[in-house]
């Protein structure tokens, strides 16, 4: 094919002069890093909210928590992200468009992708509680009832507590995605691992090292919170359900 | 078994052969061959090369092709030469010339010295500056305006290497947002993210003539580099080539070029009737007066 291979191209200074294309390379995956997680809070705090709500008995709460999850989980990732970023601010009054599209661009792009991202993967995590709390038998909500507690406590000290050990596995899967969906963010502008990896080919025009670069930094980062999740899984399984059977 | 191997041999052969015989041939013997050439063009780089409302393929570069077309049927003596239309992006236009998929190119490809290392490019058919599109009532009039300010440019261009360089060099200050197309850079632009969208001044133009009100709009600023346009076709083809070039400066001598740079360039176009109005550049002028092939970088 008559291609150079030149894997010696991420040690030479990138031509704006005072870093190397390593650099480059890792400010990637600081941003990558950076928004995934503070996305993985905000999908962790709405989706155990919603999921809650997906079962209580009032219809109303109930069908509250069923819109988001059907807007979010059913319109495309890179849709949701154009709307946060370019919609929104247009749709505010403009005192308030105004003064969000005046901040700094990094700002603008990292807060709306982190948002996006969430509220995304919130939807999806929401519907993995709703299974856990489901998975569980009637006789467990019936009898901390009967022992005197309020609903919400019933929620908060029986229910939740034990879905969530039972979700884990499903979760992690839920934070492997978020890390890899955050690469739509690359689209608004936002100078992430995926988006450092093109930026490389455009001034190098060597693709075939870039690429493949990029893509083990993913595949190790997606081991390592594996690992991380293996250990969770391990400490919190409950003995007599599926998986800890050992 | 001799006589499977042997059939696989001549089968090969056969196979091989005339790929390599097409290999050999110049774009010339191959269209006097088939009867056929093969255009490459743009969907959308208005108005050089993109389908109008009719879907039919329309452009500056491409009245330019249709001319090189016409020489090359009689060139060979041809009733009837049928032109093969295929569209290209700017990821896959080089491969498909390469590999002899598409004959000749006519969009808005630059021609550069990194990129003649892989194929060979016309006679320049086009000269643009990066410079910078702005609001008129922003005050913003040329670079060092800039300083402090929000700029948007497409990722990947050659306006984003250099506005990142003088950033730096300048220490300007500027907060540089990389979209991922000149529809999103624009539309950076036109909800007030950022204060100039810089590239190349022909696509602002084509990018001023979408805006909701063109004329609160204006381009502005000291070109910062200047970049060829050129027609694509294979490395070491001399014939081809030749032709190509003499019929394209042909055009430009005889002011045939002006009246197609008038038809896209000051006059409205489809498929929204938008007028560029974009006068005949000195480089331009210059380039009309004496046709080159140089690189600009």
């Amino acid at each position: 094919m008559g291609y150079h291979w030149r894997w010696n191209v991420f040690f030479e200074t990138v031509p704006s002069g005072g870093a190397t294309y390593v650099d480059w390379i890792l400010t990637g995956i600081e941003f990558t890093v950076a928004v995934s997680l503070s996305a993985w809070l905000i999908a962790l705090a709405v989706g155990s909210v919603m999921g809650v709500l997906r079962t209580v008995p009032s219809r109303l709460l109930r069908g509250v928590a069923a819109v988001y999850v059907e807007v979010f989980r059913n319109v495309p990732l890179l849709v949701q992200l154009f709307i946060w970023y370019f919609v929104i601010p247009e749709l505010l009054p403009s005192r308030i468009g105004d003064a969000i599209k005046g901040v700094h661009p990094l700002l603008q792009q990292f807060l709306a992708s982190m948002v996006c991202l969430g509220l995304f993967t919130g939807a999806r995590v929401c519907e993995q509680v709703r299974a856990g709390i489901g998975s569980l038998s009637k006789g467990q909500k019936g009898a901390a009832l009967a022992l005197g507690l309020t609903l919400p406590q019933t929620y908060r000290h029986v229910l939740v507590p034990m879905a969530f050990r039972i979700i884990v596995p499903p979760l992690t899967s839920e934070l492997l995605n978020i890390f890899k969906n955050s690469a739509v963010a690359s689209t608004i502008g936002l100078l992430e691992l995926a988006a450092q990896g093109r930026q490389l080919v455009d001034y190098t025009a060597q693709p075939y090292e870039s690429f493949i670069a990029v893509t083990l930094l993913y595949v190790a980062l997606n081991v390592v919170l594996m690992g991380v999740m293996r250990l969770v899984e391990a400490r919190s399984r409950v003995p007599g359900f599926i998986g800890s059977g050992r | 078994m001799h006589i499977r191997r042997f059939v696989a041999v001549v089968a090969c052969t056969a196979v091989a052969v005339p790929a390599l015989a097409q290999e050999a041939a110049g774009t010339l013997e191959r269209v006097k061959q088939s009867g056929t050439i093969s255009l490459g063009h743009r969907e959308s780089s208005i108005p050089f090369s993109y389908y109008d409302d009719k879907q039919q393929v329309v452009g500056y570069s491409h009245d330019l092709a249709m001319i090189v077309v016409d020489a090359v049927k009689k060139e060979l003596k041809l009733a009837k030469l049928n032109v093969k239309l295929t569209p290209v992006t700017s990821q896959n236009r080089i491969p498909l010339v390469q590999n002899g998929t598409i004959d000749l190119e006519c969009g808005s490809t630059t021609n550069n010295l990194e990129r003649q290392k892989q194929v060979s490019f016309s006679t320049t058919i086009f000269i643009v500056g990066t410079r910078l599109l702005a609001k008129k009532s922003s005050g913003v009039k040329d670079f060092p305006d800039l300083a402090g300010k929000n700029v948007v440019t497409t990722a990947g261009t050659t306006s984003e290497r250099l506005i990142r360089k003088m950033n730096e060099e300048k220490n300007m200050k500027m907060n540089i947002i990389s979209a991922k197309d000149h529809g999103e850079s624009f539309l950076t632009l036109e909800s007030g993210r950022a204060v100039a969208f810089m590239m190349d001044d022909a696509l602002l133009a084509g990018e001023l003539a979408k805006a909701r009100s063109p004329k609160d709009w204006h381009i502005v600023g000291t070109a910062q580099s200047r970049e060829a346009y050129g027609c694509m076709m294979r490395k070491d083809d001399p014939a081809f080539k030749k032709l190509v070039d003499d019929t394209i400066a042909k055009a430009m001598t005889s002011g045939e070029a002006a009246k197609i740079y008038r038809k896209w360039f000051e006059s409205p176009v489809p498929p929204k009737g938008l007028n560029m109005n974009l006068p005949l550049s000195d480089e331009m002028k210059e380039l009309y007066r004496h046709p080159n092939d140089q690189a600009l970088q």
